[in-house]
């Protein structure tokens, strides 16, 4: 194989050996390279966590920001230039629970970029306290009797408001789940991939052996343009389904819908202060 | 009541309740007497209500530019009777009292009845247009100008409608004979202000950040911010401008960056409250060194405080909000003109030196109405800062001048790499300490500080200069403190600060010049004066502050300079 124009050879990646966050990062890498995507018109955004690192190790632009507020910049960046393909990636404690109230909104803005969450069930970059989808039940030196708390369920929540494309994956399952986000970054419309990972250093119930026996594919039978079915096929719990739950191809994108790019479509760095329409406003004062 | 006579001034209160009308009346006769070529200036007060309640609008009209708000009332028109008694310390022996018996009482009131002529004349939903009236029959205005006003003012409504309005306000004229009885108004008007604008605080910052190429807003609205972020966005389609309405002040500032991200000049409109959830935003514009503008229209805190009246209390949140050390710009405008002219800059300088760059205002401020030239064009900037990048572009590169030339992705061959941790040139996270970690504090905070500090808008002078005593102000109440000096027979020295940071590099040459120093300001803790002090070192002998959420009136001002006179 040829060299991937992606890969900024990183001799230090400040990840565990053994974390899932590698298998994530060979798939994006490959995915990136696959779908022919240009990196001077890339821009890779993220959190803050071990898996926000991820920008870091990828030959493309890149915002790496606030923890929780990958989201937001993301959606603004795309709006801002259309000719971009933005790619989020960051853990479940940073888009689900400090950056929770941006997830729904950014489903409801519905901006066509596609946000890969890394999902070890844990904050492993704050060495192992609860995140919003750890299981109940399991112990952490914050949650010392083990967590009580119902965990959060991305794909249902996403379905609930009707997401433009809901997908699981397994980090384990390298050439799946890189199908899976490839499909996200084509899709036209935000585009949620949830990603099993395992974290070797603080998850000790979601192991590798843990997602094998927990999961499946969903077949071919499963309708993805059924709102319905993919709802519950999102709720199901005692085997988790992998797979694209939920896809609308004609969902009208947020950056699509200002008129501004109706008339035009080139980029508002391109564009120069419009004086008339200035001076117009001051005459209108002067009545 | 005598019989008085004003010549250069009059100044006009209406009190009603929320939806009765009082804003219509406001803005008709602004423009009316604007026509006319009469100076004018309102500036309003209300409860933080929908309906009912009691709010206000004092006009001062004149034969000179009088941009600051008056304690006293000339003439006083309630539309109902004011329960809170709020209003009280505007009616003096020689002030007019206009109203309807039926719905108003107060001694010596001359009775019109509004509601009686404007049904007359078609509805009773006309009493607003038969007070216009009345008002401009005080001021002899001409039948023309009512025509003009009324029909630009109505466009789009039936003709019966406007003429009807037009009837009503022409009947108001008559009735103005009873008041003249009581008060003869002979001001000199001035042909040049009717080609003026007539404008809000609101509308000059939104004016400024269009001048400034504005191309993304992302906001939350939060009184008195607001009104900025509902004139930009009716604007929007003529100046092809995103605006969107978020979910939250935290979306509000990364949305603003991730737009200035990728190359488009984006604005902020926002209060206290909403400043206070973007503080880390604000840091990560810091390290990040992408540019940041915002809007800060201030209101009495803390928690929610009184959210339709003002206050100068957020002068330290701007200053200090966002962790770390990294160089900020803080713009307190103190007339329309200065708004417009500084929120232009903002954007100018945000994008030159890649820092946050605050416009301060309150709600005063923002509420008030006045004509001002028009905008001269060719003093406003727009052009952008950033660079297109080659293959080995390096987003912090380190530089003798502090500002690394800020690339765009896809505008260019090179990878435009930002990083919240501490980063190398490139844009890698990196721990080095002693080596990176110092070299990027020395760019991004020391070098690009000394930077910004030599744009520093120095403060404007006025009064007598060798006075011993200097009174300083900052933002809003440079014009009150300006028209108080003239009530004075002694005027002291005056400074008006229209930017509070960085502050002048001589600033302790500036002020240890006088013997003592007062600073007026709208807030408790005299902020300000704060900044002075523990900045310039210098002592500041006297506090004039204000904290009821109303703003300085001149004559409340001239009272208190004259008390340490
Ligand atoms: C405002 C803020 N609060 C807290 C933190 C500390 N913090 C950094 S990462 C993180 C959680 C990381 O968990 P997750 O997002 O699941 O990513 P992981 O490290 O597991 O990949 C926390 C709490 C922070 N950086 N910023
Ligand atoms: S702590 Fe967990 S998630 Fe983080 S690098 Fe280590 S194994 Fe991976």
């Amino acid at each position: 194989m040829s060299e991937n124009i992606f890969d900024p050879h990183v001799k230090d990646i400040a990840w565990c050996p053994g974390c899932g966050n590698f298998p994530i990062r060979k798939i994006m890498l490959e995915m990136l390279e696959e779908l022919e995507l240009d990196p001077v018109n890339t821009v890779m955004v993220s959190g803050i966590g071990q898996a926000a690192k991820s920008p870091q190790y990828i030959q493309a632009n890149y915002f790496n920001g606030l923890h929780g507020r990958a989201l937001p910049p993301a959606t603004a960046m795309k709006a801002a230039n259309p000719e971009l393909t933005v790619i989020v990636e960051s853990g479940d404690g940073d888009m689900y629970g400090e950056g929770g109230n941006h997830f729904l909104h950014a489903i409801r803005r519905n901006p066509d970029i596609t946000a890969v969450v890394h999902n070890n069930m844990i904050y492993g970059l704050t060495k192992g306290q609860a995140s919003p989808t750890t299981s109940k039940g399991m112990k952490t030196p914050v949650q010392i009797n083990g967590v009580f708390l119902e965990p959060f369920n991305p794909l249902a929540a996403a379905i609930a408001l009707d997401a433009s494309f809901v997908a699981r994956a397994n980090a384990l399952d390298q050439d799946k789940t890189k199908e899976i986000i490839k499909k996200a970054v084509q899709h036209k419309g935000f585009a949620l991939v949830d990603v099993f990972q395992i974290c070797v250093s603080f998850n000790k119930v979601n192991t590798a052996k843990w997602f094998k026996e927990h999961t499946y594919y969903l077949d071919e039978q499963h309708d993805t343009s059924d709102r319905s079915a993919a709802f519950s096929r999102a709720i199901e719990q005692d085997k988790l389904p992998l797979g694209i739950f939920y896809e609308q191809k004609n969902k009208p994108v947020f950056e699509e819908s200002f008129p501004l790019y109706q008339k035009d479509k080139s980029p508002l760095f391109q564009r120069t202060l419009n004086k008339e329409a200035l001076e117009k406003i001051a005459a209108e004062k002067t009545e | 009541m005598n019989r008085k006579q004003l010549v250069d001034e009059v100044s006009i209160v209406f009190s009603g309740a929320a939806g009765q009308g009082i804003q219509s009346i406001e803005m008709i006769l602004t423009k009316l007497l604007k026509r006319e070529g009469y100076h004018v200036f309102s500036t309003k007060e209300f409860m933080s209500r929908i309906r009912g309640g009691i709010n206000s609008t004092c006009l001062r009209v004149s034969s000179e530019r009088v941009n600051a708000p008056m304690e006293k009332a000339d003439l006083f028109l309630p539309l109902i009777q004011d329960t809170t008694l709020h209003l009280q310390d505007k009616i003096t022996e020689h002030t007019v009292i206009i109203g309807e018996q039926e719905v108003v009482q107060f001694d010596d009131m001359v009775d019109i009845p509004f509601s009686e002529i404007a049904k007359r004349c078609g509805n009773k939903i006309y009493s607003s247009s038969v007070a216009v009236g009345v008002i401009a029959g005080i001021l002899d205005v001409s039948d023309s100008t009512i025509e003009k006003t009324f029909t630009k003012h109505f466009k789009g409504k039936d003709e019966k409608i406007i003429q009807e309005n037009i009837q009503a306000a022409k009947e108001g004229i008559k009735e103005s004979a009873k008041i003249q009885e009581h008060l003869e108004v002979d001001i000199e008007k001035d042909a040049s202000v009717q080609d003026e604008m007539l404008i809000s605080g609101t509308e000059a910052v939104a004016m400024g950040a269009v001048s400034a190429n504005v191309r993304y807003v992302a906001s939350y609205p939060m009184s008195p911010a607001t009104g900025v972020l509902v004139k930009l966005a009716g604007w929007s389609e003529q100046t092809d401008c995103i605006i969107e309405q978020v979910e939250d002040e935290i979306t509000v500032v990364n949305m603003a960056l991730g737009a200035w991200y990728a190359g488009a000049r984006a604005f902020v409109t926002t209060s206290g409250g909403g400043l206070a959830l973007m503080s880390e935003g604000i840091s990560l514009s810091g390290i990040t060194e992408i540019p940041f503008v915002v809007h800060v229209a201030q209101r009495p805190g803390p928690g929610t405080g009184l959210p339709t009246r003002t206050e100068q209390g957020d002068l330290h949140l701007v200053l200090y909000s966002g962790h770390g050390d990294f160089p900020r710009i803080i713009y307190a405008p103190g007339t329309v003109e200065e708004a417009f002219y500084l929120t232009n800059r903002a954007f100018d300088l945000a994008d030159r030196f890649q820092v946050p760059v605050f416009i301060l205002t309150d709600q005063y401020f923002v509420d008030s109405l006045c004509n001002t030239p028009v905008w001269d064009l060719n003093k406003i900037v727009s052009e952008n800062h950033f660079t297109e990048t080659a293959q080995d572009y390096k987003r912090y590169a380190i530089t003798e001048s502090g500002v690394s030339p800020r690339g765009i992705p896809g505008f260019g061959k090179g990878l435009v790499k930002v990083d919240s941790d501490e980063h190398d040139e490139e844009g890698l996270i990196t721990e080095n300490l002693n080596e990176t970690r110092k070299a990027m504090v020395e760019k991004r905070f020391f070098r690009k500080f000394n930077l910004v500090r030599k744009e520093v808008i120095e403060p404007d002078c006025f009064g007598n200069k060798d006075n011993e005593l200097l009174v300083v102000s900052w933002g809003s109440t440079g014009n009150a403190v300006k028209h108080a000096f003239q009530l004075l027979e002694s005027p002291p020295a005056g400074m008006h600060f229209s930017q509070v940071w960085p502050l002048p590099e001589n600033i302790e040459d500036i002020l240890s010049r006088y013997k003592r120093i007062a600073v007026v300001e709208n807030n408790a803790s005299a902020q300000f004066a704060t900044l002075l002090k523990g900045y310039a070192g210098v002592p500041v002998a006297h506090n004039i502050l204000k904290f009821t959420g109303l703003p300085f009136s001149q004559e409340e001002i001239a009272r208190e300079i004259q008390s340490i006179q």
